[in-house]
């Protein structure tokens, strides 16, 4: 199975400015991942955890300031060829996004511009990528959004003309109108109804079975990676504390933070009190010495407060960041 | 302590500041004056300026510098009558359409935006026109605040509104609190530095109407402010007689004392703006 | 589908009729209490100046026959409401305003006052609607592009210019001006609307001239409410820029000029069109007092005169001119503003 897309101890985040000095907010801290070919890739983590920013840092185009890297490397995996990222010019980032690469943000109520149709923001992607007259663009996305099961009416729509769930699906099929390699999905089922939750998730596996290509799926919610995801990442202060495929993470969490996040998950017939993570998640300024996670964990030892364990092996599937399992 | 530094980081904080305390200054110089501010051919008339005349002597036989330090003086005054004046109007109504809503907020931001899309200056004139020459610097103050009031009364009742929908506001409904103690208590301090940063706004306007009325000749033309000072001399054709010490006198302090104001305000403002107080990043 | 776009046409209209109907509303209350409260102000003063007003006439009459005098009383007192009960004062009052009669000038008698409102109004109209739209696009797109490439140094210096200029009253400023370019280096005229003498015409000549004669004034109000426009337009963009849908299309490569028209300013613009609404009564006034500067042959020339000559029904008639003139022209933008808003046009 061919990789997709590699970061490689990537620090990334943004420097807060205040009158007196500057301050960095490290919300990615040396983190390493592989993603591959006809995966569904889940990162899971509390809000403030540095999600959303990793996500972001995968997406050429959006590494620009108030977000900076600070270290590290970022790869795709183009026709078989390893690129740099971060060596490319900015022509080159724009014509592998959307291509290469897409992106379905945080937020899609508020995606498309209120003042201008939908169909009219659809060709303004397109015209970007694709050089062709505006009738065959428009034939392009009419095309694809029926191929996604939606009626191609929306398109002649303004967006405060639509539903929530049915913007989130127009995010959707806008971000796959070129067939991308690689879909980044960021909190795609969060402020939807349940019901719109169902069929945006369904979307996505449906575009995933369908094309084969891969989606990293950004989400808080266990339940939706324990849905549809191949593997799992959890994330905890900027890095990733635990990875493996679903199953293994969901039947034997090893990581004490997994283990509080799969108990908060419903499970029917089991009448027990959901325990949530005690403390708060901490500040990015203010991150404590050693694992980040020490003053939540309840089986903390000294080490934990002096080293920051490294994310080892346990077997070929499944990844840790804990000093627990060193012993 | 931490404010005022923080604020005199910004040029345009300082420079304003530097203006206002010279123009303040001078406008207290006016009790130091040897002449009498309204009494004409006390000094040799058209003289440019020279030592005791530093800034030389006007048509009417008046020293320009003393006069301007009593011009200071008056425009000053009307425009603080006019800024406070208007204030307490602008807070009542603002704070009564916010907080009551409903019908009464209707009707009061129909009759604000009434008269705000009217021609202020045109229902000034017409005023100033029939009582021609008799208004007082106090009744002029007055006069200005009525018609000065209504933006300002917008900017307080959005932010009422946006008050009114934080917890604090049911909070204090359920323990019972009288509305007068709430508006007061809970409001006033959320709303006072919003007025405060309109008030160099409205007095900026009040002197350019002020300028305005006695350009016109309807201001009581021998009180000396910025405008009856500009009045005088465009009236006794000083560009074209070459006293441009007289003329630049009055435009040049003028031009000073509303960069002041303008520059005080606008970096007030964004002080007081929480989104560019400090760069807000978003996480996540 | 069918239901929904019988559902949809229906909505539109209904928002849009409503939007429609208090627009007008909102027009008929502003021309009411305008004009009222250019009834009432004279009657709510202190002192009875309109007999004070009364015996100037008589004072500066005594030139003229003592019947024109005395047709100068009379419809002073009506326009002044002195006739009859308060009730029949009132009614006379909006008879005469709503037949435009305000009767003689005083200071170009026999002249109408209608008359004289007639021959002014197209030059302050047209000195205003030029400098307001020419002010209000340049404002808003250099505004727009400024706040956008905000970080640029181009930027920052229209930043610095704009503080320097705002804060200038439009008198002095039209004052300088008017030293600068027709005083000391004689590149414009001094003053009026066209070289006096030449008959207006449709010609090349004709239109240079009065562009010629027009060039300052405009000059003054595009720069001074330009800059306006330009800070607030600024700061809309500020925020517009960091708006989601912004964001998204930089990231999804839309192109930079599409993003910055369409995307940005064009939306930021949508404030500015009620902005606008909101100003033109002191745009109007500083139009009026840039004229005096000029001597511009609009309203605010012949309100001048008016004032030192005591016309009082000269004055009363411009300010009622002045009242319909910016409700109308408040209306009117009000009703264009759907045309841009989607939002407002269809739900």
């Amino acid at each position: 199975m061919g990789l997709v897309l590699k970061l490689e101890s990537l620090r990334a985040g943004y420097i807060l400015r205040s009158l007196d000095r500057n301050r960095v907010i490290p919300a990615v801290n040396e983190v390493s991942l592989e993603i591959r070919d006809d995966e569904i890739y889940g990162i899971a983590g509390e809000s403030g955890s540095g999600k959303s920013t990793l996500l972001k840092t995968m997406f050429a185009t959006a590494i620009e300031p108030p977000l900076r890297i600070f270290g590290g490397k970022i790869y795709y995996y183009v026709q078989n060829k390893e690129i740099d990222v971060l060596t490319l010019s900015v022509q080159e980032k724009m014509r592998l996004s959307w291509q290469y690469v897409s992106y379905i943000p945080q937020g899609s109520m508020s995606v498309f511009n209120p003042i201008r149709k939908v169909r009219t923001v659809f060709l303004d992607f397109l015209k970007s990528h694709v050089k062709e007259g505006e009738e065959k663009l428009l034939a392009v996305a009419t095309r694809h959004v029926k191929a996604l099961g939606l009626a191609p009416e929306v398109l002649d729509a303004y967006p405060h003309q639509l539903s929530g769930g049915m913007k989130q699906r127009l995010a959707i099929a806008l971000a796959t109108l070129l067939n991308p390699r690689v879909i980044l999905a960021d909190e795609p089922t969060t402020a939807l109804d349940v019901v719109a939750q169902k069929a945006v998730i369904q979307l996505l596996r449906e575009i995933q079975r369908e094309s084969k290509n891969t989606i990293v799926l950004v989400t808080h919610d266990m339940g939706v990676h324990a849905n549809i995801a191949t593997r799992v990442a959890i994330m905890y202060a900027g890095k990733i504390v635990e990875e493996g495929s679903t199953t293994a993470i969901l039947k034997r969490p090893l990581h004490p933070y997994t283990k509080y996040l799969i108990d908060s998950l419903p499970r029917i017939g089991d009448k027990h009190v959901r325990e949530s993570v005690p403390g708060n998640p901490p500040s990015f300024l203010d991150l404590p010495s050693g694992c980040a996670f020490h003053p939540r964990c309840p089986y903390v030892q000294e080490i934990c407060k002096r080293e920051v364990p490294q994310l080892v092996n346990v077997n070929a599937e499944h990844k840790i960041a804990c000093w627990l399992e060193r012993r | 302590m931490k404010i005022v530094q923080e604020l005199f980081r910004d040029y345009r904080f300082t420079l304003g500041f530097i203006f206002l305390t010279a123009l303040v200054a001078l406008a207290f110089l006016s009790f130091l004056s040897p002449y009498d501010p309204v009494k004409w051919l006390q000094v040799p008339r058209d003289m440019p300026p020279s030592w005791p005349h530093i800034l030389g002597t006007n048509s009417k036989g008046q020293d320009v510098f003393w006069e301007a330090t009593f011009a200071i003086r008056n425009s000053l005054l009307i425009a603080l009558i006019a800024a406070s004046v208007s204030r307490i109007i602008a807070a009542v109504v603002g704070l009564i359409a916010g907080y009551k809503g409903g019908s009464v907020d209707q009707a009061l931001m129909f009759l604000t935006d009434g008269i705000l899309v009217l021609p202020l200056v045109m229902m000034l004139i017409l005023v100033a026109s029939i009582m021609k020459g008799q208004i007082s610097l106090v009744g002029l103050g007055i006069l200005l605040a009525f018609f000065g009031w209504p933006w300002d009364a917008r900017t307080v009742r959005a932010q009422v509104l946006s008050l009114r929908e934080q917890v604090f506001t049911q909070t204090a409904m359920l323990s019972g609190k009288g509305v007068l103690a709430l508006v007061l208590g809970e409001y006033m301090p959320h709303i006072s530095p919003l007025l405060l940063s309109t008030v160099l706004n409205n007095m900026t306007w009040s002197i350019s109407s002020e300028i305005t009325l006695a350009i016109l000749g309807l201001s009581k033309l021998e009180t000396p402010t910025l405008g009856t000072m500009l009045y005088w001399a465009l009236r006794r054709q000083a560009l074209l007689l070459g006293y441009w010490w007289w003329i630049l006198t009055p435009v040049v302090l003028t031009l000073v004392l509303l960069v002041g104001l303008y520059f005080i305000s606008v970096s007030l403002c964004e002080y007081l703006d929480p989104r560019t107080r400090a760069q807000r990043v978003t996480m996540e | 589908m069918d239901d929904l776009e019988e559902e949809n046409k229906r909505m539109k209209a209904k928002t849009l009729r409503t939007y429609l109907a208090r627009r007008i509303l909102q027009y008929i209350f502003v021309v009411f209490l305008g004009l009222s409260l250019v009834f009432f102000i004279p009657r709510l003063l202190p002192q009875d100046p309109i007999r004070a007003i009364i015996g100037q006439f008589q004072q500066h009459g005594a030139g003229l026959d003592t019947k024109t005098v005395e047709t100068m009383v009379v419809t002073f007192q009506e326009l002044f409401g002195l006739s009859g009960s308060l009730v029949e004062q009132y009614l006379t009052f909006w008879r005469r305003i709503l037949t435009l009669d305000f009767g003689p000038s005083f200071f170009q008698f026999p002249t109408p006052v209608s008359e004289l409102l007639r021959r002014f109004l197209p030059w302050t109209l047209g000195l205003m609607l030029t400098s307001t739209v020419v002010a209000w696009l340049i404002g808003n797109i250099i505004g727009g592009i400024a706040g956008y490439f905000s970080r640029s140094r181009w930027a920052r210096l229209m930043d610095v210019l704009a503080t320097v200029v705002r804060p200038m009253p439009h008198y002095v400023f039209g004052l300088v001006l008017l030293i600068l370019f027709a005083y000391l280096w004689k590149v414009f005229p001094l003053g009026g609307g066209a070289s006096i003498g030449k008959p207006l015409s449709f010609n090349i000549v004709s239109l240079l001239d009065v562009l010629r004669h027009s060039f300052l004034p405009i000059l003054t109000l595009v720069i001074l409410n330009g800059a306006v426009w330009y800070h607030q337009m600024r700061l809309l963009v500020q925020n517009v820029k960091n708006e989601d849908f912004v964001q998204y299309a930089k990231m999804g490569g839309v192109r930079t000029w599409c993003l910055v028209s369409q995307y940005v300013i064009r939306n930021a613009m949508l404030p500015q069109v009620t902005g606008l609404a909101l100003s033109i009564g002191q745009i109007y006034s500083a139009a009026i007092i840039v004229e005096i500067v000029f001597s511009y042959p609009g309203l605010g020339t012949l309100l001048f005169e008016a004032i030192s000559r005591a016309d009082y029904n000269l004055i009363m008639g411009i300010a009622a001119i002045s009242i319909l003139t910016v409700s109308t022209l408040v209306l009117i933008v009000d009703l264009l503003y759907p045309l841009l808003d989607p939002r407002i046009r269809y739900r």
